[in-house]
């Protein structure tokens, strides 16, 4: 939930844009964290706010692959599945992130720790293969390293 | 002894402070070009030959120059750091260790343009980057590089960061304007041009991150001076070139524009790791041809690498080993443009999931041989059919393998199983959800 206090922020500030409609993504990911995912009292949450219809916010959220549209886990595992990180074995990574965690790509665990989905290219080919969890960017990854970071990431 | 102009400040590991940037010699060069005027400074950058960096190679004073200066603002500058091209990491490492290297560049290219508002456009993921380019605005502001009458030059320009939320599609300069004016990130048919109406159909002027970071230096230096720092005839200054793949050495290394393949991947990539040899490459990202042992030898310049049939790109090269398939390697390719493809045009919304089941298909052993056909000329249609460069880029390596790895591909077919991993993999989901052939 976004608070009384911060929508009435929110407000002053996208009504001192020119063009509040800059303010869009900005404000999808606002009301996503705030909700855990952009549900539709979020995305009525940011039509509001900015003053457009919410068939607006719609149009824009079911474009990126950011705004999740549907409820995530606490934190959501992007493993990289693109070139740099295929050759040097990402395959692998994935098949054992499903096995450990026990899900599907676009799965999230029993316990609603975790989400397991695809991103391209995080620009972190040299560390390939990579992956983010949450806001944190891991690299070199083995099975090993994977066992330490999801035990450091789960909230 | 060549002396890293980029990369300077990248020793320290973390984001350079405004002191240390100036301490480098930073802000020297939006001072010096705030005493010259914009047309001066656009000469400077034609002198210097500058080409876009982030892949189609546009020269950057060129564009300058198209820039409409007369009719009445606001205009609008804009940053591209969108990097999202596969295999490519230069931008994010510019922004997380230089963040003020890229503002001023971002500052100057506004003088220039005559631009009030500058924007750095800058994806989701790029978490570190984002925060690191905050904290640089937020210091420039205080020490009066940004803000109204800079330095007392009369030029007020303000800057923010535009954080995105996915999709490589916004990386097309009209497809970002559309994204930054809150909009479904598609491409605008050209013209009108951005140069005269784009940004809120406003004159706005858009270039690649790494591209502005070496704005600062052109001036500093002189665009004579800076160009002459090529490793060879046709280039020009210098440029940040990744490796990644199964090297001894991935990383990024700023050289003189030019070096010659060979030597990024042999001298600074190391060479192949023990139990690996090279099979093929792409030079600069994953919209650029496969280029062969036997054209190594090229230098990495627009130019030079579209002589031996592919493109520089963004000039951050990735290694296929001899245990990459590379028709696996194509399908992993695919994926990307398929599942990226924004939908505005048919050939690439049906035409990429296409070619990448016919893939699929080559791959897990059950495709005929005139399917060859097929797919050559689904490529073929594809290419000069669709909407932007997005779907040229998507199926110009494939149109590569078929060139150079013919025999590879065949074999697939003749075998009914892929001949490098041995048994067949079974077919994936098609990420367009178009079905099978």
């Amino acid at each position: 939930m976004l608070s009384d206090d911060r929508i009435k922020e929110l407000r002053e500030y996208v009504s001192s844009l020119e063009h509040p409609e800059e303010a869009l993504v900005d404000l999808m990911h606002e009301a996503q964290s705030a909700y855990g995912y952009l549900s539709d009292e979020a995305a009525e949450a940011v039509a509001d706010i900015a003053g457009v219809p919410v068939i607006k916010v719609e149009e824009l959220a079911t474009f990126y692959n950011l705004i999740f549209r549907r409820p995530v886990g606490r934190k959501v595992i992007f493993v990289c599945d693109s070139i740099s990180c295929w050759v040097m074995g990402m395959e692998n990574m994935f098949d054992y992130l499903k096995k450990k965690l026990g899900i599907d790509i676009g799965q999230t665990t029993a316990d609603g720790a975790f989400t397991l989905l695809p991103i391209c290219c995080l620009g972190a080919c040299h560390v390939a293969p990579a992956m983010m969890v949450g806001e944190k960017l891991y690299g070199n990854l083995t099975p090993e390293r994977i066992d330490e970071i999801l035990e450091k990431e789960r909230i | 002894m060549f002396q890293p102009l980029l990369t300077k400040n990248f020793h320290l590991g973390r984001p350079a402070s405004l002191k240390e940037y100036e301490a480098s010699g930073g802000y020297a060069g939006l001072r010096a070009a705030l005493k010259m005027a914009p047309d001066e400074v656009i000469k400077a950058v034609i002198d210097s030959g500058l080409r876009g960096r982030g892949g189609a190679g546009f020269p950057t004073g060129k564009k300058w120059s198209l820039t409409d200066r007369k009719s009445p603002g606001p205009r609008y500058f804009l940053v591209n750091a969108d990097e999202m091209e596969p295999g490519t990491f230069k931008d994010r490492f510019l922004m997380v260790r230089d963040p003020h290297q890229v503002i001023e560049g971002l500052l100057i290219s506004g003088y220039a343009t005559d631009a009030g508002k500058g924007y750095i456009f800058i994806r989701y993921e790029y978490c570190e980057a984002a925060r690191a380019l905050n904290v640089a605005i937020e210091e420039a502001k205080g020490a009066g590089f940004i803000g109204k009458d800079i330095l007392g030059s009369g030029f007020s320009m303000e800057i923010s960061v535009h954080r995105s939320a996915g999709r490589y599609e916004c990386g097309e300069e009209t497809a970002l304007m559309n994204a930054l004016e809150g909009r479904r990130a598609n491409p605008r048919s050209k013209p009108p041009y951005p140069a005269s109406k784009g940004f809120w159909m406003r004159p706005t002027t858009i270039n690649n991150a790494e591209t502005v970071a070496n704005i600062p230096h052109i001036i500093k230096m002189g665009g004579n001076t800076w160009k002459s720092l090529a490793a060879y005839d046709g280039g020009a200054g210098t440029k940040l070139y990744g490796i990644s793949g199964r090297v001894k050495n991935p990383g990024l290394f700023e050289l003189p524009t030019g070096t010659p393949l060979k030597e990024i991947i042999e001298t600074h990539g190391g060479g192949m790791q023990e139990g690996y040899s090279f099979k093929a490459c792409l030079p600069g990202g994953a919209s650029t041809p496969l280029i062969t042992p036997n054209n190594l030898d090229v230098p990495m310049d627009f130019d030079a690498v579209s002589k031996v049939g592919s493109r520089m790109g963004t000039g951050c090269v990735t290694v296929f080993d001899d245990t990459c398939c590379i028709v696996r390697a194509m399908i992993n390719n695919l994926l990307f443009f398929t599942r990226e493809s924004c939908g505005w045009c048919t050939p690439c919304r049906d035409g990429l999931p296409f070619v990448h089941d016919i893939l699929r298909r080559i791959e897990a052993g059950v495709a005929e041989m005139d399917e060859l056909s097929v797919l050559e000329e689904n490529c073929e249609t594809i290419y000069p059919n669709s909407f932007c460069a997005f779907a040229p880029g998507a199926v110009d390596p494939v149109r590569s393998m078929l060139r150079l790895f013919r025999p590879e591909v065949e074999e697939h077919i003749k075998l009914k199983r892929c001949p490098i991993n041995g048994t067949p993999s079974p077919p994936t989901p098609s990420p367009g959800g178009r079905g099978g052939l």
